[in-house]
């Protein structure tokens, strides 16, 4: 299946959460109770094999957390991550380390991702060296020129000699994007990895990331902001609001049918280069910014920017996903009546 | 036509670093009216923030001005002393919002006394007086007073850029430039910066010039919009000319424009320019963008295209363009 909407499911997270509890001085501790940050507060969905999955917050959606979680660079408070149907919450260290080789992760910087230092061969051979699979130099360099050569860096052997800083960011990323192939991952969890990319270049480095994905079969977990990016590169999409899923389905389902407000919010909001819009007062549905995760209000959290809250949104327990058809789930109890 | 209040006249800026002049803005030509908002767009690199920086008349060390002017209400303010500059130009005709200007607020002083340096070191003004304006000006950003007594950290990110931009408005200048003043901002939130910017603009009887890399946001600001690839003009034109039916006229706005997600139409591929954009040091022989155009012919990767008009109020620099 080339989309993969079919495929088996390789990842599942089910019923996540992350809770952070601030440091507090001696002093602090006679005043009231903390407050806890529910980061991520209940979170499910599945990653089918081969699929490339979207999750689209703004800050403080804890799109991010959610992939720190599903690297297991940090524990969850509660809930499971299940990889090829196993559970890795609670594995050790020897199985963490191959989870890890599994489940590698591009990172938004390309800059700071990577040792000033090192040369590109080096950058490369480091997650062999970590992992033991280094074998004779002959076999890692045919390591290093296939993984460059997979991410178009060409000729690899032009490239091997350098230094970071000799390269642009959209080559960078395709250094970050080789080192993680190097290892043979089943998944790449990719946190904003064009953000910081100039526009003119950050397609060809998204293009890049979905040629690899179709040749070696690859999962991705894509983590971003950007709904237009996200709508040409992913299958499906999750859209977090305040640590939970509020809607989730096809990437073109949710974009062109948006079921809740918020996801309504976030489309309108995105600006498009079309002429005659100068003098234009945009609408916006919604007010205000995104409360504080370490004060999610009761109810419906995102009930006090709702343009269509009404009393039971606030007072009636927070409503779970529901079933559209067709794979799109929506987290809004008046979907109906907003039509 | 309304007044011209800012006019750059081929204006060269050069940062000299130990391994050559990089040339930042070589030979630019621009006017503002007043009223206007002017967006420049390009790629990092292509001289946009220098540009901000060098019409309030400080450019970033090593730079500095190779030539040409910048007419501030017809006054050339290159040449002017550094106290003249002070008095009666910078902050005072021209403001700023930096670029992630919102996180240079000191996080040890509240909002309030942040905002009353300016009105103090500019005005000379009471401290009565000043608090009275400054809660006047939170309201026209749409804070409430009690904001005087927070702390930055205390504040969203578009909270501070509400403040951010209430300071840069103090002075009444009469052009403000905002470099990248929604880029760190959330989407939902960049809409309402817009949409207050709108206002201010109306309110203050303000022009602007918006520096960003989206051409997609710029599309929803700017009445004119000027195209810069390494450090030049690449084309100018009104919102009509470069976002309208009949598309942009250089090949360069084009391929930018294509490379631009948009979210509201299915695309099975998007477009991208290929390469990067030229050293500045030793920029390539004829038009610069001519390695990575997809139109160039001979005559471009030697002769250097000047900047004309194509057609009334619109400037390309590309001999396509010219044909």
């Amino acid at each position: 299946m080339s989309n993969g909407i079919d495929g088996d499911v390789i990842l599942r997270v089910d019923d996540l959460k992350k809770y952070f509890t601030p440091h507090q001085g001696f002093l602090q501790s006679f005043g009231k109770v903390r407050k806890v940050v529910r980061a991520v507060d209940g979170v499910s969905f599945e990653i089918r094999r081969g699929e490339i999955f979207g999750l689209i917050g703004e800050s403080g959606s804890g799109k991010t957390t959610t992939g720190k979680l599903v690297m297991k660079l940090i524990d969850p408070t509660s809930g499971r991550i299940l990889f090829n149907g196993r559970d890795v919450t609670s594995i050790g260290q020897a199985e963490t380390k191959e989870y890890r080789r599994q489940v590698q992760m591009i990172f938004q910087d390309p800059y700071a991702s990577m040792n000033p230092r090192f040369k590109i061969r080096d950058v490369l051979e480091e997650p062999l060296e970590i992992h033991r699979i280094s074998g004779n130099r002959a076999e890692r360099d045919t390591r290093v020129v296939r993984a460059l050569t997979e991410v178009k860096l060409t000729p690899p052997e032009d490239f091997m000699g350098r230094f970071p800083h000799m390269l642009s960011g959209g080559q960078r990323q395709r250094v970050a994007t080789a080192r993680t192939l190097i290892l043979n991952p089943a998944m790449l969890v990719a946190d904003e990895p064009v953000s910081m990319i100039d526009l003119s270049t950050r397609a060809e480095i998204l293009h890049m990331m979905k040629d690899v994905q179709r040749d070696l079969g690859l999962t991705y977990l894509y983590i971003t902001h950007d709904l237009s990016t996200a709508r040409y590169f992913t299958d499906r999409i999750a859209v977090m609001y305040l640590g939970r899923i509020v809607e989730m389905g096809r990437a073109d389902d949710i974009i062109d049918h948006p079921a809740h407000p918020y996801t309504r919010a976030l489309i309108e909001a995105v600006p498009e280069p079309v002429t005659g819009k100068v003098d234009e007062v945009k609408e916006l549905p919604i007010s205000g910014e995104i409360p504080s995760p370490s004060n999610i209000p009761p109810g419906c959290r995102f009930h006090t920017r709702c343009p269509f809250a009404k009393e039971e949104c606030r007072a009636e327990a927070e409503p779970e996903l529901m079933d559209l058809g067709g794979g799109h789930y929506h987290a809004c109890r008046r979907w109906k009546e907003i039509g | 036509m309304s007044e011209t209040i800012l006019q750059v006249k081929n204006l060269k800026l050069y940062y000299h670093t130990s391994k050559g002049s990089v040339k930042a803005l070589d030979d630019v030509s621009f006017d503002l009216a007043a009223g206007e908002t002017l967006g420049l767009v390009g790629e990092s690199g292509c001289g946009k923030t220098t540009m901000g920086t060098g019409l309030l008349r400080m450019p970033t060390p090593p730079g500095r001005f190779e030539g040409g002017q910048i007419l501030v209400e017809g006054r050339d303010i290159i040449p002017l002393p550094e106290r003249e500059i002070r008095k009666d130009v910078r902050w005072e005709k021209v403001s700023m919002v930096f670029q992630g200007a919102m996180n240079c607020l000191t996080p040890v002083y509240t909002i309030g006394k942040q905002m009353m340096e300016t009105l103090q070191e500019h005005r000379g003004m009471e401290k009565a007086e000043a608090q009275e304006l400054i809660k006047e000006y939170l309201g026209y950003v749409g804070l409430p007073a009690d904001v005087t007594a927070r702390y930055p950290h205390e504040l969203s990110g578009g909270m501070k850029q509400r403040v951010v931009i209430a300071t840069a408005l103090f002075l009444k200048p009469r052009v403000v430039i905002l470099d990248e003043p929604t880029t760190a901002l959330d989407v939902i939130v960049q809409a309402q910066i817009i949409n207050l910017l709108k206002k201010l603009k109306k309110t203050f009887d303000l022009s602007f010039i918006f520096i960003t890399h989206d051409l997609a946001l710029e599309a929803e600001v700017s009445d004119r919009i000027c195209v810069m690839y390494a450090g030049k003009i690449a084309e100018l034109g009104s919102n009509e000319q470069i976002y309208g039916e009949k598309g942009p006229a250089h090949p360069y706005t084009e391929r930018l424009l294509a490379a631009t997600p948009r979210l509201r139409r299915k695309v099975e591929s998007l477009s991208f320019i290929p390469g990067t954009p030229p050293d500045l040091i030793t920029p390539p022989m004829g038009c610069r963008f001519h390695p990575r155009c997809p139109k160039a012919y001979d005559r471009c990767r030697v002769e250097e295209p000047p900047v004309r008009e194509i057609e009334p109020g619109h400037m390309a620099a590309c001999w396509r363009c010219f044909e």
